[in-house]
């Protein structure tokens, strides 16, 4: 019983990120190379990710400490966390990028805010990676079948509960800091 | 498996993917592997490029992306496309008219965007596929059957069930003829319309230049060329898009000199120069820094010469056997080792002198070694570059010294045993008499002694130039030769002054090129002295050296000595290419 409601969970948690837009298509993509020769791939190229963009991120943030901004780099460090993030389909972590990216060439981060509005300058990617944490444990569950579907749709509330710990942005359903 | 599925048709298809992005390369790896493709990933474009040239023959394809840490995209793709001849697809994340239309500009034959999906990996292969079809023809043009049918068997991979093969003949013939009705078919998109097959040696090449030279730049046209060139077999497409390279080339080098001039005084060559260097094709590329793409001449190679700095070159011997050219001015012959001197590749160029009639007790080593190495980097490759500003010979010399990666760095020339200089060496120091000869010499020497410049250490015992010796019995005996030291400049030598001065058009090759008058190389060539040109244990019999005056002072004889090398005593005619060239 606990398991099936943590299935339905998970892959609600699963549908969820594909609904607000976190995931894209290029994540379908990565389940579909998945095969016999390389079962765990795309768990494996989640936790690559997760590593490079935990470079990248640390890299970003000390470009942005510094004084005065150096767009130029910015602009290129953010570029290349944008590539990375392209690689699973972080949709959403692409679209902060290029907000960023454009504030760049602007020359001025004052306006930039991230989507959920914090007040931090660093790209939403940054509680976004912490989510993306969870993709590879949402990968290794079983394909979703019709049924599960449907207890899916149910337990928004719940996957809104699952998230809500570990991000700051907003997702449908309640959200708990 | 059964070949009935037409898109999993290249098997084996050899692709070798260069990103930064570690994700990126195992996705991409992934795809293409399942595309039934032999996948090589490499992170770094410096060492794709590496792993190029040592399996030349072993990659059907590149895909590389646009940004990277060491290298720009493009430019690894000039590099792949000039050196390798290999289709490259460009990746990234931009998708921006802008860059996709400079990814084409440079040569790449797609463009993909990121994220890449597995249905455009599948279809790769027709680059592939396409390129062979454009070399096959281009070679049918010229020759028998016999390339077809060596097309044929070098297309059996791709044609496991001859399904293919029926196609091929019939395309190629279509495509022959097509081609004729497209007799101007541009090679703007440098990919696919690449040269066929057709080997830009450094002959061909030297050819070409010379061809180029002839007609004058701004003149120059592919048809015009070719006829020039008379080689069998080459088409008028060859021609084009080698021509087309070259000018890129040209044009960025010009840049890049213009930006490395400035400054570079004194790089440091330091990085051992691995036998790649050897190459001189391949040694531009050893210099990240440089920009030197495209065309692989000279005046990349020899900086990318200059850069290797070969730990041994202290102590190496350092006769510099000019030997005076003879009348017909033979190819220069390398006067200096150019392996040992890193930058002296051009210069080997320079004075190889042949056949010199003089008794050379030293021979001409053709390794003014260099022991170059000292001069790290001093001088930097810009130097070079400058090279192909101002003189186009020059550029010919420095295609030539495509030959030099046969030279091997590692075992100076023995002394006497010229390195072969390429074939079309342009030097035009041939000379006339013996005496000429050695002015001829003379400034080729200084050139070596200048691109040894700074850096250089060693130091020279006698620089006297051996032509003195012998040859230049005519000469005076005034020229004495100052021995170099140590970086110390290279004293002044007296040039005989009946040497036609004309001969020293270095002088004004100089001036074109530094907008300076090497005075000193004009009539009286006396007290030339390469500055900050230090030989050690440079042999070089009697070897005036000329100072350059201060425009040549760069450390790097950056500019002048090549100008130095270029004189014909028949004529003192260097095209200078200047903005023609960069047209």
């Amino acid at each position: 019983m606990d398991y099936t409601n943590l299935r339905r969970q998970i892959i609600s948690m699963k549908k969820s990120l594909f609904d607000q837009g976190y995931l894209d298509e290029q994540f379908n993509q990565l389940e579909e190379l998945q095969d016999d020769s390389s079962p765990n791939f795309v768990e494996e190229v989640v936790a690559l990710f997760l590593k490079d963009s935990s470079r990248l991120l640390t890299n970003i943030e000390q470009a942005l400490e510094k004084y005065p901004q150096d767009f130029y780099q910015l602009d290129s460090l953010v570029h290349q966390f944008k590539g990375s993030g392209s690689s699973i389909g972080a949709l959403r972590m692409k679209n902060e990028c290029s907000m960023f990216k454009a504030h760049c060439n602007d020359r001025n981060l004052e306006g930039y805010r991230t989507l959920d509005d914090s007040s931090s300058s660093i790209p939403a990617s940054h509680s976004l990676l912490e989510q993306l944490h969870l993709i590879p444990w949402l990968t290794q569950m079983p394909p979703v079948t019709p049924e599960d579907e449907e207890g899916a749709c149910h337990s928004e509330a719940e996957a809104g509960d699952i998230f809500s710990c570990k991000h700051k942005h907003q997702i449908k359903g309640p959200v708990s800091t | 498996m059964v070949l009935s599925d037409a898109t999993a048709f290249p098997y084996g298809l050899r692709v070798l993917v260069v990103d930064d992005d570690p994700t990126w390369l195992k996705i991409l790896e992934k795809m293409l592997r399942k595309c039934s493709y032999e996948v090589t990933t490499c992170g770094l474009a410096s060492i794709a490029l590496q792993i190029l040239r040592e399996r030349r023959n072993k990659f059907d394809i590149v895909i590389s992306d646009v940004n990277m840490p060491d290298m720009d995209g493009f430019k690894l793709l000039e590099l792949i496309g000039l050196e390798m001849d290999l289709p490259v697809i460009m990746m990234s994340i931009d998708g921006e008219t802008s860059r996709v239309m400079k990814g084409v500009q440079h040569g790449a034959c797609d463009y993909l965007l990121k994220p890449v999906r597995m249905k455009e990996l599948r279809n790769i292969w027709q680059h592939v596929y396409r390129k062979k079809m454009h070399e096959v023809k281009e070679i049918e043009g010229n020759d028998s059957c016999d390339d077809l049918q060596i097309f044929r068997n070098g297309v059996e991979g791709f044609n496991e069930r001859g399904l293919f093969m029926r196609a091929d003949s019939d395309t190629m013939r279509k495509r022959k003829d097509m081609d004729k009705d497209h007799a101007d078919q541009d090679s703007s998109d440098g990919a696919t319309v690449k040269k066929a097959r057709v080997v830009w040696s450094v002959d061909l090449h030297q050819k070409f230049v010379n061809a180029v030279n002839q007609i004058g730049f701004d003149k120059v046209g592919p048809k015009k060329i070719l006829d020039l060139m008379n080689v069998p077999g080459l088409t008028r497409e060859n021609v084009a898009s080698h021509l087309q390279k070259y000018r890129l080339y040209l044009s960025r080098l010009q840049k890049q000199n213009e930006e490395r001039i400035m400054g570079a005084a004194r790089q440091d060559f330091s990085h051992k120069g691995p036998s790649d260097n050897l190459n001189l094709r391949s040694s531009f590329q050893e210099q990240p820094s440089n920009r030197s793409n495209g065309f692989q001449h000279s005046s990349q190679k020899i900086q990318a010469q200059t850069n290797i700095p070969d730990p041994h070159l202290d102590e190496t011997k350092t006769s510099v056997t000019l030997k005076v050219p003879d009348k017909n001015g033979t190819s220069v012959s390398d006067a200096i080792d150019p392996q040992n001197i890193t930058s002296a590749s051009p210069l080997s160029g320079v004075f190889s002198f042949e056949r010199m009639p003089v008794n050379q007790d030293r021979k001409l080593s053709e390794t003014m070694i260099l022991e170059c190495q000292s001069w790290s980097g001093s001088v930097p490759p810009k130097q070079f570059m400058q090279y192909p500003k101002h003189n186009h010979e020059r550029c010919d010399l420095l295609g030539d010294y495509s030959c030099l990666p046969k030279l091997d760095l590692e075992h100076p020339i023995a002394p006497g045993h010229l390195y072969a200089p390429p074939p079309v060496i342009s030097m035009s120091c041939s000379v006339e008499g013996d005496v000429r000869d050695f002015s001829d010499v003379k400034p080729d020497l200084l050139d070596c002694m200048k691109s040894l410049s700074p850096a250089l250490t060693c130091t020279v015992e006698s620089v006297s130039a051996q032509l003195s010796d012998s040859v230049v019995t005519s000469t005076n005996s005034d020229q004495k030769f100052s021995s170099v030291e140590g970086l110390s400049s290279i004293k002044d030598c007296d040039f005989d002054q009946e040497r036609n001065q004309a001969t020293l058009l270095t002088s004004e090759e100089a001036s074109i090129i530094c907008g300076t008058d090497l005075t000193c190389l004009h009539d009286d060539l006396s007290g030339y002295q390469l500055q900050g040109v230090s030989f050690g244990n440079i042999g070089l019999n009697s070897i005036d050296l000329f100072q350059c005056n201060d425009a040549m002072a760069l450390p790097g004889l950056q500019n002048n000595w090549y100008d130095d090398v270029e004189f014909s005593s028949e004529t003192m005619e260097f095209p200078l290419l200047d903005g023609g060239l960069f047209a």
